[in-house]
């Protein structure tokens, strides 16, 4: 397995980044599991977070073919440095409570769509085929997601008043989905996948809708920025990447 | 995965036919007899049917707190194949916790009820997951022991008399037969790795063999099981199933290359069986009666859940009640 | 009290086209549309339905006793959630 490095300037950290994506979302997931409101819905989030794990694994393995380094699907999950993890900082913000959870699934889920329907007809074959693979998990989670969205935001005071602060604190983080960027040109002039601020009408197109539906208020933009698929993350993922990698760092080269 | 074999007595159930009546009686009995199954609608003796809701409830109880000393892992697995492996497991353990509830469901108790039991610290649940994980093949050896203790047991119950709860087994029990193979594929692994991982298999099997044991229940003489067994709920003794286990288990151990911490477990040729020490009864009550290291930690956790929960499922209900209206008005 | 417990429904799965839909099993959900999707959750985790009706268990009449592929694809590679995934020694093999 070693292949040389052939790939278009920026083509494997475009694919880290939809990696890491899953990946990092896909474990703050998993910490529901025995612990959701009702018994349906912790399989319901267990299944999201096996779907997510599963396009972790497809995409880690995929970039790190590209890369040629040999370094495999486990390697790359658990044995990069902070600043080396390209995922959107919205993914690895805890999980706080269910409201915040569905609002991040359905933001998340609602970009994850239209990435996922761009990326079938990319030029790099395998990328596509775990598009679409993809694509179909990231439409039920859009709306699982998008169902409890109505339900939270139209439900109780109290689930109304949650919804809407999970969504003012989660918003400003969904301007990093659409932040241009030279890795973003190169791969998109190089035909392998969209520029993710052509995403954004989509999105809205999406997002929009439901939240209104949900009567809740869509925020408005702000200054604010995050920069976590720059490799720049909140304080919260250097705890996440403790616990996840914790097993790999201590039993260095063991097989498992 | 699986409930211990115990009476505890449980509060009064609301149910529908409490009707004590001869012919029936004589029907029931004859069916029984004959190996049928007995359905939720046909006429029962109200001991048999509060017999199955404190089983099955039990069962239910036992998956649902079992979701948790494995969950402990989950954010820790060492592969992202594991990762995938364990947390369809413990999802599963949730299934199969919702399977018996609706089995236990079919008897006039409702789900809220039986959780109301077990977060009260009413109900019981098996003692098994009172203790904690400490490393990463613990995940491996509760595949192997402990979920290969449950499949034992629980194989008998896909023929109990008891249709819901039988079908609900037979749907468990194939689900089931990846969990005890995976357990045993991850200390496959460890056991070809570093002599580190070795040693956490060999600490894994020690500290959880006589509980694994121990999860068939008190010994046959001790245990009053006579109605059940003659319900059809109960198959087969705890001993007969617990001595099918050892049997069993000696040959994968040795495969394995690890020890069972049992000096005196050896083949008696005479029976054709396996010895085995004496079990520590103290510990397993002690354990049984809410002792053990885990019991206030398990019970806390299913508390939170359900508490930090009640208002997503207010807020569903109250969705649905406006929705309902919303659609009556504009008819 | 005030009842706050969500209606139970009754899970009926096509196994695949040109079987019956069966009756798998039941959950709880708010709402039809909740349900139909936690019984896809529940109940098809391992490509067992092509298809799912859910139907509020109060709306049985019982006699007396005497999908698209973004519902079930998903499940499509989750290999090992089966038996069969894992490879045993010979004198094992049986587990």
């Amino acid at each position: 397995m070693t292949q040389r490095n052939t790939a278009a300037p920026g083509h494997i950290e475009y694919v880290l980044r939809l990696g890491d994506n899953a990946l990092i979302l896909g474990q703050r997931l998993s910490e529901w599991c025995g612990h959701a409101p009702v018994l349906e819905e912790d399989m319901a989030l267990a299944n999201t977070a096996l779907d997510l794990i599963g396009q972790a694994r497809l995409l880690l393995t995929h970039a790190g073919r590209l890369e040629g380094r040999g370094r495999d699907e486990d390697q790359l999950a658990f044995l990069r440095g902070e600043r080396d993890y390209r995922n959107l900082t919205l993914a690895e913000l805890p999980n706080e409570d269910f409201g915040r959870t569905v609002v991040r699934n359905f933001l998340f889920a609602a970009f994850q769509v239209p990435l996922y329907q761009r990326l079938t007809a990319s030029s790099d074959a395998e990328l596509a085929a775990v598009a679409a693979k993809s694509l179909k998990e990231a439409r039920y989670h859009l709306s699982h997601a998008g169902e409890w969205v109505i339900r939270l935001g139209d439900g109780t005071d109290v689930s109304h008043d949650k919804a809407q602060a999970a969504l003012d604190y989660l918003w400003p983080y969904t301007a990093e989905f659409f932040a241009a960027n030279p890795i973003d040109d190169a791969v998109s002039a190089a035909g392998i996948g969209p520029a993710w601020h052509n995403l954004e009408a989509d999105w809205e197109a999406a997002v929009v809708p439901v939240l209104v539906e949900a009567t809740l208020t869509v925020p408005a933009r702000t200054p604010f920025a995050s920069y976590g698929k720059f490799g720049r993350h909140s304080e919260h993922m250097g705890h996440l990447l403790a616990t996840m990698q914790t097993m790999q760092r201590t039993y260095p080269g063991a097989q498992w | 995965m699986y409930t211990q074999s115990l009476s505890i007595p449980d509060g009064e159930a609301r149910g529908p036919k409490k009707v004590e009546n001869p012919a029936y009686q004589a029907e029931f009995d004859a069916k029984i007899a004959a190996g049928g199954f007995i359905e939720a609608k046909d006429w029962m003796p109200e001991a048999y049917r509060k017999t199955l809701i404190r089983q099955i409830s039990q069962h239910a109880h036992s998956e649902i707190v079992g979701m948790l000393p494995e969950g402990n892992w989950i954010t820790r697995a060492p592969s992202l194949k594991r990762k995938a492996i364990l947390l369809a497991k413990v999802q599963d353990e949730g299934g199969h916790g919702l399977y018996l509830y609706a089995a236990a469901e079919t008897l006039g108790v409702s789900r809220d009820e039986l959780y109301e039991a077990l977060l009260s610290g009413k109900a019981k649940y098996s003692s098994i997951f009172n203790y904690p994980t400490l490393n990463w093949a613990d995940i491996g050896v509760i595949g192997w022991l402990v979920d290969g203790a449950a499949i034992m047991n629980q194989i008998p119950l896909c023929k109990c008399s008891y249709g819901p709860y039988s079908r609900a087994m037979v749907r468990i029990c194939k689900e089931e037969s990846f969990h005890q193979r995976q357990g045993y594929d991850l200390l496959l692994a460890m056991m070809r790795g570093t002599p580190e991982q070795r040693d956490m298999v060999q600490d894994a099997v020690n500290r959880w063999w006589w509980p694994s044991i121990m999860m068939f229940g008190p010994h046959d003489k001790d245990s009053v099981h006579t109605e059940t067994t003659r319900w059809g709920i109960k198959r087969i003794s705890n001993d007969d199933l617990r001595q099918k286990f050892v049997d069993a288990t000696v040959k994968q151990a040795e495969v394995l290359g690890v020890s069972l911490p049992d000096p005196d477990l050896k083949w008696n040729a005479e029976r054709g069986h396996y010895d085995f020490g004496a079990i520590d009864w103290d510990e397993f009550w002690n354990v049984v009666q809410g002792h053990g290291q885990c019991n206030v930690d398990r019970l806390a956790a299913r508390v939170k859940a359900w508490e930090d929960g009640a208002w997503v499922r207010e807020a569903a209900l109250e969705h649905a009640r406006k929705r309902a209206v919303r659609e009556k008005d504009a008819a | 009290m005030e009842r706050k417990e969500w209606p139970l429904w009754e899970v009926f799965v096509r196994s695949r086209n040109g079987l019956d839909h069966k009756h798998c099993g039941s959950v709880h959900a708010p709402d039809a549309k909740l349900a139909l999707q936690v019984a896809r959750d529940v109940y098809t985790r391992r490509q067992e339905g092509v298809s799912i009706w859910v139907v509020k268990a109060s709306d049985i009449v019982a006699s007396d006793p005497d999908a698209k592929p973004e519902l079930f694809d998903p499940a499509e590679d989750k290999i090992y959630r089966h038996p069969t995934f894992y490879t045993l020694p010979e004198e094992v093999d049986h587990m």
